[in-house]
């Protein structure tokens, strides 16, 4: 256990942690404004992912494949909102679990049938593989680097949209009232769609981003999208800034905790039993975690108490 | 429009007539899909005594199904190998007995539920959704990692376990079995919907503050029916690892809670035979449509979300009329 394997793992939850939060900010966004569950985010992800790997593939520009990931998730976003979220608002939240639901049986299987149950491949552009070397002699793969880069880059123009433009003053008060800024003359429906896009395009750009890392397959959005639910209930429904500390906590603790538990139960136990007990009960760390913020504060670190 | 009771009778009647008639008829496989209908429609019992009394929406419960499922793999698994089963303090051995078998699936999945359900009760709404699914995937990832009893291939069970009196490798036997446990829990769903406890579980349902003025408890009102919901589960989880001889992981995947809560829906929520006639219409769709396509979950996805969208009732709202359970 020395630093370098120490600060390598912190880089991974890192690198876990921002990926999460592209997720978690637009289903934390659309909870907020428009007080909707969305279990298809998942299948936006996946959307962007598939999107990204076929115009990669055919190109051959990995740019090319981001622009047509934002692009296809912001479209089959804007397409489901106005076709079926759009009845759900003022439905009950069954109603929306169940039709978000229906829209990931429908995404997942169409998506088997238009590319096979076989996992496509992107690959990571030339310009951004191989290691780099960082101070104190680490060596860490440039890509993962660019993706906490990218994240952080993504958080801060979200930050800067909702707190610094006129979109961002709507969306704000659209949360808070939003009879009192139809009422002012915001189109609000249109508002609506457009934060619908938005979200599904943070999470189409997760799915392209990451896809370059894991494989591009059907269902892949799904243990994603649980992950960002623990993130989002972690840092308090409809806070962007919650999701931002929830999805680091959570890429962190998942990433270390794999690492450090079966080291610190071998210090009690054989080591055979700890690197067996140690693999399960790391896979249920953030589930641990998440229930100890849910003890000390049932509406989420940084969740209104209303 | 058929009144709600004698509609109720006909599915009840209808699900014990297809496998006479498939036994008339030498059809075995039909009387496997019949159980299959049985046993799913258990597990939406179970659920729709949270959901559909207590408004609790939990897409959490393939925990309970898959915990039931583990109790009967893990029992008929060490009865088969002959080795004793290590509790830390001292050891069983394994059985290949149902009635038993079906007390450990019930006890675990309702202690599982006691936990599960004090963690996510101190929150409602969309957090309770999100929670409950947690800790199911929770259960998922650790049964996943869990070596000793196969991991991610699960466990094989060579022969169905036995009930005194019974042969339960004759499938009208088993499915005799499992509809007859199918109405006891309706039964129980029916006498606990009218009992004092489903009114004042009802109550804290629509109006969380007037029930706690008048002195009742929400939240243990909730937590009981959480309990109550999550063994029923259990129990569901145990017979259909003894129907495919079979468990795995995915008995915990929160697509099966997804799918359990989309039978109490196509149904009818808060119906007593909601959940038959949501498990039968879903087993029908999934052999009739699974024959003509192999992409079928496209065509349940759209059916799925015109109901939710056009026939809040489900089945039975729109063959009784009533939109509304209990108006």
């Amino acid at each position: 256990m020395s630093f370098i394997l120490v600060a390598e793992q912190i880089l991974n939850g890192l690198q876990f942690g921002v990926m999460l939060f592209l997720m978690a900010a637009g289903l934390t966004l659309i909870f907020g404004v428009m007080g909707l569950i969305n279990l298809a985010h998942g299948s936006l992800y996946m959307v962007g992912a598939f999107a990204a790997a076929a115009v990669a593939g055919a190109t051959g520009s990995f740019l090319l494949g981001l622009v047509a990931a934002l692009t296809a998730a912001a479209v089959a976003g804007a397409i489901i909102e106005v076709a079926v979220i759009r009845r759900l608002y003022k439905a009950d939240h069954l109603d929306q679990v169940l039709a978000t639901f229906a829209l990931i049986l429908i995404f997942s299987e169409g998506t088997r049938w238009a590319f096979g149950s076989f996992p496509l491949f992107l690959d990571i552009p030339d310009w951004l593989s191989g290691p780099v070397s960082l101070p104190g002699g680490i060596q860490y793969p440039l890509y993962r680097l660019a993706l906490i880069g990218a994240g952080l880059a993504v958080a801060a123009g979200l930050w800067l949209l909702i707190e610094r433009t006129r979109i961002g003053i709507q969306i704000r008060a659209g949360e808070n009232d939003r009879e009192m800024i139809a009422a002012l003359g915001v189109d609000i429906s249109r508002l609506y769609t457009l934060v619908f896009a938005l979200g599904a395009a943070l999470a189409g750009l997760a799915g392209a981003l990451v896809g370059a890392i894991q494989s591009v397959q059907v269902g892949m959005g799904e243990p994603v999208l649980i992950l960002a639910f623990v993130v989002i209930v972690i840092g308090g429904i409809g806070s962007i800034k919650g999701a931002f500390v929830g999805a680091l906590l959570v890429g962190l603790t998942d990433t270390l905790g794999g690492i450090f538990l079966p080291e610190l139960l071998k210090l009690v136990t054989d080591p055979s039993t700890a690197s067996t007990v140690g693999a399960s009960v790391a896979s249920m760390a953030i589930y641990i975690l998440m229930s100890i913020v849910l003890i000390l504060r049932p509406t989420g670190l940084f969740g209104s108490t209303a | 429009m058929i009144p709600e009771r004698l509609l109720n009778a006909l599915i009840l009647a209808g699900l014990l007539a297809v496998p006479l008639w498939a036994l008339a008829a030498d059809e075995p496989f039909t009387i496997t899909l019949a159980t299959r209908v049985v046993i799913l429609a258990l597990a939406a019992v179970g659920l729709n005594i949270a959901l559909g009394i207590g408004g609790l929406v939990s897409l959490g419960h393939a925990a309970f199904f898959g915990i039931g499922g583990y109790a009967m793999g893990i029992l008929a698994h060490h009865a088969q190998t002959y080795t004793a089963l290590d509790l830390g303090l001292f050891t069983v051995s394994g059985t290949k007995s149902m009635p038993v078998i079906w007390l450990v699936a019930t006890l675990a999945s309702m202690l599982a539920a006691l936990l599960i359900g004090l963690l996510s009760l101190r929150t409602s709404g969309v957090y309770f959704i999100m929670i409950t699914l947690a800790f199911g995937q929770m259960f998922y990832y650790f049964a996943i990692g869990w070596a000793e009893y196969g991991g991610e291939d699960g466990l094989s069970i060579y022969l169905r376990n036995s009930f005194p009196g019974l042969n339960t490798l004759v499938p009208i036997h088993f499915f005799g079995l499992c509809f007859a446990v199918l109405c006891l829990a309706l039964f129980l769903h029916a006498r606990l919907a009218a009992s004092p406890f489903g009114l004042a579980l009802n109550a804290a349902r629509q109006v969380p503050g007037r029930a706690e003025a008048v002195g009742l408890d929400p939240k243990r009102l909730k937590l009981l029916a959480f309990v109550v919901s999550g063994a029923i589960t259990g129990l569901a989880g145990a017979l259909f690892a003894d129907l495919n001889r079979f468990v795995s992981p995915t008995m915990f995947s929160w697509h099966f809670s997804g799918e359990i809560m989309v039978l109490v829906i196509l149904g009818g929520t808060a119906r007593v035979m909601g959940p038959v006639a949501g498990a039968a219409l879903y087993v029908a769709l999934e052999h009739w449509l699974g024959g003509l396509t192999d992409y079928w979950i496209i065509f349940l996805g759209a059916i799925l979300l015109l109901i939710v969208l056009f026939a809040r009732g489900g089945i039975v709202g729109m063959l009784s009329g009533r939109r509304q359970a209990g108006d």
